[in-house]
């Protein structure tokens, strides 16, 4: 029997050996594998343990992480939710996270791979890992000014400073308050999430850079007659016949001026008078005169199309490139199939104020580790060059007219030239308009350069979205 | 028993090869084991509380007074034990008492850990409720020691053994007292309470097997007819282990349980092996589970699902399935989470795991103690196990000899099953971890076999030795 025991004994040994392999197997020679799984939510956990890094603007925390005696650590805080929400996004504990949140997350929860060197050290020195801070460009005082002048519309205004690209203000209304979905109550965050996924007016998308996309009405003039003359084909004094009305060819619709009548006086209209008076008739003409492929070449040089974050993903505006006649007319007074984001037309504004040379936008301006290192500095980018020097002066030219004695009166500042364009874009049969400012100051050594679109409106562009315009730009020069 | 063996053992202690010295040191060796044994305790007692202090401190971040009891209590019902056996089984191993205690202490304090996460208290709280039923198996475990006095009486009732054995785990099929879990029918429902007669069942069959095999023995090993090389039986010798296989395979289909259906008949084939010492029959009853299993898995679809889990976890299709791998992938996930240290008691998130106090505990303790904890819980069940096979090779007569055996070789066959399929050894089966596993019966079994090989082991000491002097 003691054989037989000895023997026993060695196969106790040997089935405890196995199970010391096996556990040694999972803790050390596939933990990496295991702890990169996705569906190991204890590494997502844990990243909701570290202190997450601020969101700063001009260096004062609008997000940041404050102690809770919970086991997740920290509740993630904002301090002036409405007015930075479409900008911060929100962060959750398992419901996903949107903005800067999101797409900053790696800096933030101290993942990054600049970052490595500095969780090693944390973790051999006993400390607590921690995110890097993550400062916008946003200026506060601007934002606000912007904030409060769009009032109770629904809308968006963008505010960017030309040379650089960088967003100076944000604002999307309606806007929602991040901290209800920053609780630590998965249930309740869920079922105010679903509320306001629900809501109809979509607190929850930044209208300046994605959602349905808005008509850009006659501020897309802009990019055709920037076309005309960057292409050499035409010159501000160009002329096209000024009827009153217009049968579209193939076709029996008619289309109009604001107004029902001729674009001035003369049996003509140069393209200068067209822009200035925001005429639809002479535009149309000279968008059939261009042609498709030169317009969609322009606006895929303007942006249109085109990928781009800041760092959040901008919807692309779009243009098909399949028009016929009839819409290619439409289109060309920013009607029929183009579609446009806020951030687009302030783009456009951007690069005719800055000679012709669009900056990459971006709310990014530094990101700050906790040992106060900057790991990535503010550093402009060109995007693109979509004219040339002597067009945006040209255009400049035609713009600032356009506000000192065209349509787009509302959004003259005194003492300073002001360059805008104003749009009242139709959506449809019995629905309701869609109003545009878009422009620059000083005309002659531009500081910023805005797009301001309001919703659902009965009014015009010039009567509603140019006062908040010029407000925002008279807050920036006064600076 | 072979008076070479017992010479030898009694060269090993010579404190008693001569009469008088022996005679001397018997008066004090009862006292010094007990007090080893107090020492032993009250440091097992320690451990314990510091783990349930650092439970609070790591996941409150407070000490409550929870602490008295939850610990306390535990200590108390360990002493009671400790003193039953100052008066009634003096020479009984010293080790074996501090190892349980330890155990199950560890086992309270991670479930209370685990309740803690889960923000439950009172009678919904699984802690509580463990140590009420720590205290009914301790209960239950003086109540062995006291009762019996002599363990060859239990020789006696070896066929009564087999039939509670059988009947114990026969009992969920029975249809109105059987409850269905987890895909597994191992439960029996008496209205006011259930419990898992399976766990109780091993006692039985393992006292069965000790007293078949000890009669049996001889005819088994030296009677019947030589076929290709191998002794076969006769067919009356032979019958109880067609019993026992059949029983085995009746689990296995109809309770969808291959963990019980494995622990059982390894222990059969295991005391078999020591009783007659023929390899040939271990590997033929090898044969016939897996042939067995393997028919079944084809067969039966949640057999085929365990195996499936097992070699295929990462599969998302397999993952996703109901009754696919989602449990033994997270338990990995924790095991990888804590790592070599672990995260620490009470900051590890052991409660993603489903059943994460019960058949999940070693992952539990796992990702909150590291690899470092569990090999540390790897070395208390193999000591605990040592002791046992000890009664073994120590022991006078060889009824008590295979009852020790086959009572230890369990818990280590039952520790290898169920680690085994949480570290992904071996498929995942639904056992319980001895001693720390949220759970009634196993605590009850656990803590009488505790008292029965603390009775065994006394009465390994208490016979008087066959002196051989050269």
């Amino acid at each position: 029997m003691n054989r037989e025991l000895k023997r026993l004994s060695v196969a106790i040994l040997a089935m405890f050996t196995a199970l010391l392999c096996s556990s040694t197997t999972i803790a050390v020679l596939q933990v990496d594998n295991l702890r990169a799984d996705p569906r190991n939510v204890r590494t997502l956990y844990d990243s909701y343990s570290a202190e997450r890094g601020p969101i700063l603007v001009a260096g004062k925390p609008i997000a940041q992480s404050s102690p809770v005696d919970d086991e997740y650590k920290y509740l993630r805080t904002y301090l002036e939710p409405y007015l930075y929400a479409p900008v911060t996004g929100y962060f959750t504990l398992n419901q996903g996270n949107t903005g800067i949140e999101g797409t900053m997350n790696a800096y933030l929860s101290g993942t990054a791979n600049d970052q490595f060197l500095a969780q090693v050290n944390a973790i051999l020195t006993g400390q607590t890992p921690k995110g890097a801070a993550v400062q916008l460009t946003i200026d506060p005082e601007i934002q606000q000014v912007a904030w409060d002048a769009l009032g109770d519309h629904k809308g968006a205004v963008v505010a960017i400073d030309p040379k650089t690209g960088a967003i100076l203000a944000m604002v999307s209304k309606p806007s929602f308050d991040p901290n209800t979905l920053a609780g630590h109550d998965t249930d309740l965050v869920i079922s105010t999430y679903n509320k306001l996924l629900s809501d109809p007016t979509d607190p929850l998308i930044n209208r300046a850079i994605s959602g349905d996309l808005y008509h850009p009405g006659s501020t897309f003039k802009l990019i055709v007659a920037s076309a005309a003359i960057d292409s050499g084909q035409f010159e501000p004094s160009s002329e096209f016949p000024n009827p009153s009305s217009l049968q579209l060819p193939q076709s029996t619709s008619v289309i109009h001026n604001s107004g029902n009548g001729t674009c001035g006086p003369g049996e003509t209209v140069t393209i200068a008078d067209a822009l200035r008076l925001s005429c639809n008739i002479p535009f149309a003409e000279l968008g059939e005169a261009l042609g498709q492929d030169l317009l969609l070449k322009y606006t895929e040089k303007f942006g249109f199309g085109q990928d781009l974050g800041v760092p959040m993903t901008v919807t692309p505006s779009q243009i098909p490139d399949d028009l016929d006649d009839p819409q290619l007319m439409l289109s060309s007074f920013g009607q029929a199939n183009v579609l446009v984001t806020p951030l687009q037309m302030a783009m456009v504004s951007a690069a005719i104020a800055n000679k012709g040379v669009m900056m990459k936008p971006t709310l990014i301006n530094s990101i700050i580790a906790p040992d106060l290192t900057i790991l990535q500095p503010f550093s402009p980018e060109v995007f693109a060059q979509p004219i040339g020097q002597g067009t945006s002066e040209t255009m400049t030219t035609l713009m600032v007219a356009n506000v000192a004695n065209g349509a787009a009166s509302n959004g003259r500042i005194g003492g300073v030239d002001v360059a805008g364009k104003t749009g009242t874009a139709q959506n449809g049969e019995g629905q309701l308009l869609t109003l545009w400012f878009t422009g620059f100051a000083p005309a002659d050594n531009p500081k910023v350069a805005v797009a301001v679109v309001v919703e659902d409106s009965t009014s015009f562009g010039n009567a509603v979205a140019a006062p908040i315009a010029q407000k925002v730009m008279e807050a920036v020069l006064k600076q | 028993m072979a008076s070479p063996e017992a010479a030898a053992i009694a060269a090993e202690s010579p404190e008693e090869t001569r009469t008088p010295r022996s005679m001397k040191l018997r008066l004090h060796l009862p006292a010094k084991l007990r007090n080893l044994e107090l020492a032993l305790l009250i440091f097992a007692c320690a451990i314990n509380g510091a783990a349930v202090i650092l439970v609070q401190l790591g996941a409150l971040g407070k000490i409550l007074p929870e602490i008295i009891w939850m610990g306390g209590g535990l200590a108390a019902l360990a002493v009671g034990l400790h003193m039953t056996l100052r008066f009634l089984a003096p020479q009984a191993d010293p080790f074996i008492l501090p190892l349980a205690t330890l155990l199950n202490g560890l086992g309270i304090a991670e479930i209370y850990r685990l309740d803690l996460a889960r923000g439950v208290s009172g009678w919904q709280a699984f802690s509580i409720r463990q140590i009420a039923w720590t205290g009914i198996a301790i209960a239950v475990a003086i109540v062995v020691v006291v009762a019996i006095r002599n363990h060859r009486v239990l020789q006696r009732y070896r066929y009564i053994a087999m039939f509670v054995g059988i009947l114990l785990l026969l009992l969920p099929m029975l249809p109105g007292i059987g409850v269905e879990q987890f895909g597994a029918r191992l439960w029996v429902n008496l209205g006011f309470f259930s419990f898992q007669p399976g766990e109780l069942a091993k006692i039985a069959l393992a006292i069965f097997f000790a007293g078949y095999l000890v009669e049996a023995r001889d005819s088994l090993s030296l009677v019947g007819k030589h076929l290709l090389g191998m002794q076969l039986p006769r067919v009356r010798d032979f019958g109880p282990i067609l019993i026992i296989w059949l029983a085995a395979m009746l689990v296995l289909i109809i309770q969808r349980d291959l963990g019980t259906s494995l622990l059982y008949f390894g222990l059969f084939l295991v005391m078999l092996y020591v009783a007659t010492g023929r390899v040939g029959w271990v590997v033929f009853g090898l044969l016939l589970f897996v042939g067995g299993a393997v028919l079944a898995s084809q067969f039966f679809s949640y057999v085929g699902a365990r195996f499936h889990g097992w070699l295929d976890a990462f599969n998302p299709d397999v993952y996703n399935a109901v009754g696919g791998s989602y449990q033994l992938v997270q338990g990995l996930f924790g095991l990888a989470h804590g790592g070599l240290i672990g995260t620490g008691l009470g900051q590890g998130r052991p409660g993603i795991v489903p059943l994460a106090e019960s058949d999940y505990i070693v992952a539990s303790l796992g990702e909150e103690l590291g690899l470092a904890g569990l090999f540390a819980i790897f070395a208390l069940y193999l000591l605990f196990v040592s002791r046992g096979i000890r009664i073994g090779i120590a022991g006078q007569d060889d009824f008590g000899r295979l009852l020790g055996i086959g009572l230890s070789f369990v818990i280590a066959l039952q520790i290898f099953i169920v680690v085994g399929g949480v570290t992904r050894l071996i498929p995942l089966t639904g056992l319980t971890t001895p001693f720390l596993a949220a759970g009634g019966s196993s605590l009850v079994a656990n803590w009488v076999i505790v008292g029965m090989l603390l009775r065994l082991s006394d009465s390994v000491r208490q016979q008087p030795r066959l002196v051989v002097t050269p």
